[in-house]
C-alpha cells in the first residue's frame, strides 16, 4: 500500500505544485476560481482519454509517440507559462493594485484565465494519464493486495493535493510587495524545468542529441528520489544525472522569458484605470 | 500597442525555442520482453559510447512504466505492446531500470562495455 502511495504521490505532486503556484500566482484575477475548475475537470477527462489511447499514441510516430506527445503537451505549458509571465509583467502593477481593492476588472483577464485552465488543464492531463494507468493496471490485476493498493493510491491522491495546497496558502502570506516577483520567478523556473524536460523526451525519441548523457551526476549527493530532490525536481527542474541538451534548453528558456520579463517591465509605466485602453 | 508586440516577439522566440529539430539515425538495437512483469533478459550487456535502441515488448495484459533514473529514461508501455527508447551513449559501467508498476518483480541492469 505504502509503495503504491508512493508511486502515485509522485504523479500527483507535480500537478500539483503547479496548480498550487498558478492559483496563487493568478490571485488578483477575477473568476480565476471557475477557471482553475475548468481546468483540472478539461484535464481529468483528458487524462482518461490519453490512458485509454495510449497504445495508439505510442505506436505513433514509428514507436516514439509518447515521447512526441509529452514533448509536445510541455512545449504548450512552457508557451502558456512564459506568455503568463510576459502578461504579468506588463501588467503587474495594475493587478497587485487591484488585489488590495476588490473585483478589479483588467482587461485580457478573459484571455489570461484561457491560459491558466491550458496550462493547469495539460498538468492534470499529463500526470494524471500515468496515474490513471497505474491505478488500472492494479485494478485489472487480480489479488487480495488490490483494495489496499487502491487506499494506498487514493491517500497519494491525498497527499499530492496537500502538499499543492500547502504551497498556495504558503505563496498568500507572501507580502503583496514581493508576491508578484515570487510567483514570476516560480513560474520562470516551472518553464525552465519543463523545457528541459521535453528535451529529455526528445533526446529519448532520438530527435535531439543528448550532447553529454549525463552531463553530470549528483545521484550520491541529491538523489532526485529523495523527498528535498522530489520537490527541487517539480519546482525549479532538478535532476540528478541530466543530459547536456536538457541544461541548454533550460538555459535558452530561461534566459529568453527571463529578458523578456524584464524588458517589459522596464517598457515606460502605462497606468492602467478601470476600462482604460492599454 | 508597444506591449502586444513585444509580447508577440518574445513568444515567437520561445516557441522557436520548443519547436523543430533535425532527426537522427538510429544505432544498434536490443531487445527487451515484459512477461509475468518481469524483464527478460534482466541483464543486457551493450556497447559503450554508443547509441542504443531498446525495443521493448509487453506481453502482460496490463500497463508497465520502463523507467531508470541512472539513465534518466521513463516511458509507458501498454499492455500487448511494444516501444522503443533511445539511452546513451554510455560510460562503461551498470545502469539499474525497473517496471516501475511492479517494482518488486519488474527489475534489470544495462550493462555497458
Amino acid at each position: 500500500m505504502l509503495a503504491t502511495a508512493i508511486i502515485v504521490f509522485r504523479e500527483v505532486l507535480e500537478a500539483a505544485l503547479i496548480i498550487g503556484i498558478i492559483a496563487a500566482a493568478t490571485r488578483a484575477i477575477p473568476g480565476r476560481n471557475r477557471w482553475l475548475a475548468a481546468g483540472i475537470a478539461v484535464g481529468l477527462a483528458g487524462a482518461g482519454l490519453v490512458a485509454l489511447g495510449t497504445e495508439r499514441i505510442a505506436e505513433l510516430a514509428s514507436g516514439v509517440g509518447q515521447e512526441i506527445f509529452n514533448a509536445t503537451v510541455l512545449g504548450i505549458a512552457v508557451v502558456m507559462l512564459a506568455w503568463h509571465n510576459l502578461w504579468m509583467s506588463s501588467h503587474g502593477a495594475a493587478l497587485a493594485a487591484s488585489a488590495r481593492g476588490v473585483g478589479g476588472e483588467i482587461r485580457d483577464g478573459r484571455r489570461e484565465c484561457s491560459v491558466l485552465l491550458i496550462v493547469v488543464g495539460l498538468a492534470v492531463l499529463r500526470e494524471g494519464s500515468e496515474t490513471v494507468l497505474f491505478l488500472y493496471g492494479i485494478a485489472a490485476t487480480d489479488g487480495g493486495a488490490s483494495w489496499s493498493m487502491l487506499a494506498g493510491g487514493l491517500a497519494g491522491i491525498a497527499a499530492g493535493i496537500g502538499v499543492g495546497y500547502a504551497v498556495y496558502a504558503g505563496l498568500l502570506r507572501v507580502p503583496l510587495r514581493w508576491f508578484f516577483t515570487a510567483t514570476g520567478i516560480l513560474v520562470l523556473f516551472l518553464a525552465a524545468g519543463m523545457a528541459s524536460q521535453a528535451a529529455r523526451f526528445l533526446i529519448q525519441a532520438d530527435v535531439l542529441p543528448g550532447l553529454a548523457t549525463p552531463l553530470w551526476d549528483t545521484s550520491a549527493l541529491l538523489p532526485q528520489t529523495s523527498i528535498p530532490g522530489t520537490l527541487l525536481r517539480s519546482l525549479v527542474g532538478y535532476e540528478d544525472r541530466p543530459a547536456g541538451m536538457q541544461i541548454v534548453v533550460f538555459v535558452l528558456v530561461f534566459v529568453v522569458i527571463g529578458a523578456g520579463m524584464k524588458w517589459l517591465n522596464t517598457a515606460p509605466a502605462q497606468p492602467l484605470r478601470k476600462g482604460a485602453p492599454s | 500597442m508597444p506591449h502586444a508586440s513585444r509580447l508577440a516577439f518574445a513568444l515567437a522566440l520561445v516557441t522557436g525555442l520548443v519547436v523543430g529539430a533535425p532527426a537522427y539515425a538510429s544505432d544498434d538495437e536490443f531487445k527487451l520482453v515484459i512477461e509475468d512483469h518481469k524483464f527478460q533478459p534482466a541483464e543486457v550487456v551493450v556497447p559503450s559510447g554508443k547509441k542504443i535502441k531498446l525495443v521493448i515488448e509487453n506481453r502482460d495484459a496490463t500497463p508497465e512504466e520502463f523507467e531508470s533514473h541512472a539513465l534518466n529514461r521513463e516511458k509507458v508501455i501498454a499492455g500487448k505492446s511494444t516501444v522503443s527508447v533511445f539511452i546513451g551513449p554510455l560510460k562503461p559501467g551498470r545502469y539499474a531500470f525497473v517496471g516501475e508498476y511492479n517494482e518488486k518483480t519488474a527489475q534489470g541492469v544495462v550493462i555497458a562495455q
